[in-house]
């Protein structure tokens, strides 16, 4: 029978892949003083795990390579050797091995052989030193003459047919060997009612003819070994009985390993049965999620002309419609689930970002983890782990003092970078936050002013540290592969924008620093403050709305040109007129009469006119880009329930289009 | 129809186990690990099991040992399987009260010739 191993491929890379990250993460909590076994073992069986599917299915470059890891790993298993920081770092560096030989065969692809067989010699290295030692291969099976027949003496303990072997399946895979005269003995049988059926009292003796090799009578009895009294003798003394060899031995290295087939990609992936759930494409998601933002704003088009109607005249109607109302809400939370992964997902890469970067810096961190648990769109957090890796990196390297400073300022040697997730509203924060050395305030200034900006002494330290985001800006002394080239943290900024999302640090000299992104939980929907200026309403993403207040005209204050400042708290705020800034029909509402939003984006505040607060809502985001084109301090649009189309404001960019506050 | 029980924690290698078995004829139930594949032999009788050894929960030897226990599998072949080349892992089994074992890596025909051997 031929059966097609292509179909079990897919199953096998998932599970390798999920091995892999098992391994990674047990490595990196592996301490060689306390190894407990449950780690160790997780590793080991992954590793195990691998070797046998890799074997199975065809893949032998990987099946060997991991042959050796395996060894390695057994020799730690059974406390012949300690997995101390070369050996942890040996097998970690086999782990992105695996996963790239892995990738390779899935995508039918070269994987970087040469990295590998390095790799290998380094493990094979390891091996030989000390101890343990690598375990040569077994010799084939040792030549032997074969002689024309075997006499066979096999007497099966009593207890033979407990370990679920019967006496005669033995005898009749021998009787396949070759011709076979078989005697029976049952001298030992006992008269009837002394018979335990459970017992074997017989015993045989078997005349075998033919081109049998010792070798394989021994494999027929390989099984029972330990429960019988064997011997075999050539017929024909012809050649000497070698010591015996165990049969299957050389299996494992010399298996038959067909070449590896790599196209097995294509099939989709198998739905997964474990824990209740299935996997779906993503994109079947984001249609669902689309048909229902479509579903909302319908709903809220039924509801505003309901409004319209005589309550009493269409009671039923207008209660059918609440109802709708609220199906559809739950409907929408519903769809957006499906789409949420918990956050864990971008930072179990964490401790070995951590890891690596500190033993390369010679620092020493410790990384905490909270909030796992919290939940956020796919599409976010798969954007998020660029800017978080990078905030990371830059906190070991800039932020984390080497031990003996830190030493000497009264810290522990080892720096602690925690990183955590909460809810807040609509929105998730996460945030990292070191023990070390804090922002330098004078370096970042005279940095920046050397960039040619032009900075008051008196800057709030919050819009210092959002300096560090500027373009070209890196206070590092010297530049390290890891950060410091200045580029980046800019970046970081520009994508944690794009997402609706904002960055705030907090830094105290020589306690350390804490960065705090604050995301929306999806892109899709937007929690926002419509504001109406003329005919045209505005969305204001609630989290960029400080407060609103009606203006007092001693309040405001007129610079060089037609800017103009707003005093609020102490503060000069710079104050626009949404209505210029987009060149909307009509005048202003005298200040004392109009109403004044403060936004803030970027830690930096702005004033801005409307007309009217209309309320706030929950929107459905959808792209202006992809259908008109890019606008100015717009970052999207929504169709309202009266089927206008409102624009979202891009607050950030408003105020960075504006000149800075000034403290007053 | 002979039925048999496929105990392993990878699913790709389960679900080799069981579509070569499957296709040869045999009635398969996969279990993930030991502890399930107790459950399943205690309320299925099961003709053979094959276990492989490592695994989390309870490992393939502890299962064997469990099972030879239980009166209806006092006599049921009970295989292991096993990638590694050395001797203790079989001779740890044999003592568990494993009926025998079959090497990893094996193709499909040698399974089956296996199973043939112990179920014929």
């Amino acid at each position: 029978m031929s059966i097609d191993m292509k179909q079990f491929h897919q199953a096998f890379f998932e599970e390798s892949f999920e091995g892999l990250q098992a391994m990674e993460a047990a490595l990196l909590t592996l301490d060689p003083d306390t190894a407990d076994n449950e780690t160790v073992n997780t590793i080991f069986r992954a590793a195990h795990s691998i070797k046998g599917g890799a074997g199975t299915f065809g893949f032998s470059d990987i099946a060997s390579f991991t042959h050796d890891l395996e060894t390695l790993l057994d020799q730690v298993r059974a406390g012949q050797r300690v997995p101390d920081g070369p050996l942890t770092d040996l097998v970690l560096r086999s782990v992105d091995v695996l996963r790239d030989m892995l990738e390779g065969a899935r995508d039918g692809r070269e994987a970087d052989v040469a990295h590998a067989a390095e790799l290998r010699g380094e493990i094979q290295a390891m091996l030989k030193q000390d101890g343990g030692g690598a375990p040569q291969p077994l010799a084939a099976a040792a030549d032997m003459a074969t002689p024309s027949g075997w006499i066979i003496c096999f007497k099966p303990h009593r207890d033979i047919m407990l370990t679920g072997n019967d006496p005669l399946r033995i005898l009749r895979e021998l009787a396949r060997l070759g011709e076979a005269t078989i005697e029976v003995d049952a001298s030992e049988l006992p008269s009837y009612p002394d018979v335990d059926p459970e017992q074997c009292y017989l015993r045989w003796t078997i005349g075998l003819q033919g081109e049998v090799s010792e070798n394989d009578i021994r494999e027929v009895f390989a099984w029972v070994e330990d429960e019988c009294d064997l011997s075999i003798e050539a017929r024909a003394a012809s050649a000497p009985a070698q010591a015996a060899l165990e049969p299957d031995v050389a299996t494992d290295d010399s298996a038959p390993a067909p070449t590896p087939k790599t196209a097995a990609a294509a099939r989709p992936a198998p739905a997964s049965k474990d824990g209740g759930s299935i996997r779906v494409a993503t994109e079947k998601i984001d249609q669902l999620i689309n048909l229902v933002g479509e579903l909302v704003i319908t709903q809220s088009m039924l509801e505003q002309t309901a409004r319209a109607l005589d309550p009493v005249t269409n009671e039923l109607l207008l209660s059918g419609l609440s109802e709708l109302e609220r199906n559809t809400r739950h409907l929408q939370e519903a769809v957006m689930s499906t789409r949420m992964l918990p956050v864990d997902f971008v930072f179990s890469r964490f401790p070995r970002v951590v890891r690596d970067t500190a033993t390369r810096l010679g620092k020493q961190v410790a990384l905490q983890t909270s909030g796992e648990g919290a939940e956020l769109d796919k599409g976010v957090i798969e954007k998020i782990v660029d800017p978080l890796n990078h905030i990371v990196r830059n906190a070991i390297d800039h932020g984390i003092e080497m031990p003996a400073e830190r030493e000497a300022a009264g810290k522990p040697a080892q720096a602690s970078i925690q990183l955590s997730a909460w809810h807040q509203g609509g929105h998730i924060a996460i945030q990292v936050s070191d023990d070390g050395k804090g922002l330098n305030r004078d370096k970042i200034l005279s940095k920046a002013r050397d960039a040619g900006m032009n900075l008051p002494d008196n800057l709030p330290d919050s819009e210092v540290w959002q300096l560090i985001f500027a373009p070209g800006l890196s206070t590092a002394a010297e530049v390290t592969d890891i950060s410091g080239r200045g580029v980046g943290m800019d970046v970081v900024r520009r994508n944690i924008q794009s997402l609706g999302g904002t960055v705030d640090i907090e830094s105290q000299a020589g306690v350390g620093t804490r960065v705090t992104i604050r995301l929306p939980l999806t892109l899709a929907i937007l929690d926002g403050m419509s504001v109406r200026v003329g005919e045209e309403i505005y969305i204001l993403p609630l989290n960029s709305v400080v407060e609103s207040l009606q203006p007092q005209l001693g309040d405001v204050k007129s610079m060089a040109g037609s800017a103009r400042l707003m005093q609020v708290r102490g503060e000069f705020l710079p104050l626009l007129s949404l209505r210029e800034l987009f060149g909307v029909a009509g005048q202003d509402l005298p200040l004392d009469q109009g109403i004044v939003v403060i936004a803030e984006a970027e830690g930096r505040q702005v004033a801005l006119i409307v007309d009217e607060l209309v309320g706030q809502q929950q929107v459905v985001i959808k792209s202006l880009e992809r259908n008109y084109r890019r606008v100015g301090g717009i970052s999207g649009a929504t169709i309202l329930g009266d089927g206008r189309v409102a624009l979202i404001l891009d607050v950030g960019e408003v105020i960075r289009s504006r000149p800075m506050a000034v403290a007053a | 129809m002979a039925s048999i029980l496929a105990v392993d924690d990878s699913p790709s290698m389960r679900q080799m186990v069981a579509f070569t078995l499957k296709s040869a004829g045999f009635d398969v139930t996969e279990a993930e690990d030991g502890v399930d594949a107790l459950s399943k032999a205690r309320s299925g009788n099961f003709n053979l099991v094959l276990a492989d050894v490592n695994m989390p929960n309870m490992d393939g030897i502890s299962l064997v040992r469990e099972l030879r226990q239980l009166p209806d599998y006092r006599f049921t072949p009970l295989l292991i399987l096993t990638t590694e080349s050395g001797q203790d892992k079989k001779m740890e089994g044999k003592a568990a009260g494993a009926t025998g074992w079959l090497v990893k890596p094996f193709d499909p025909e040698q399974l089956i010739a296996t199973v043939n051997r112990v179920l014929s």
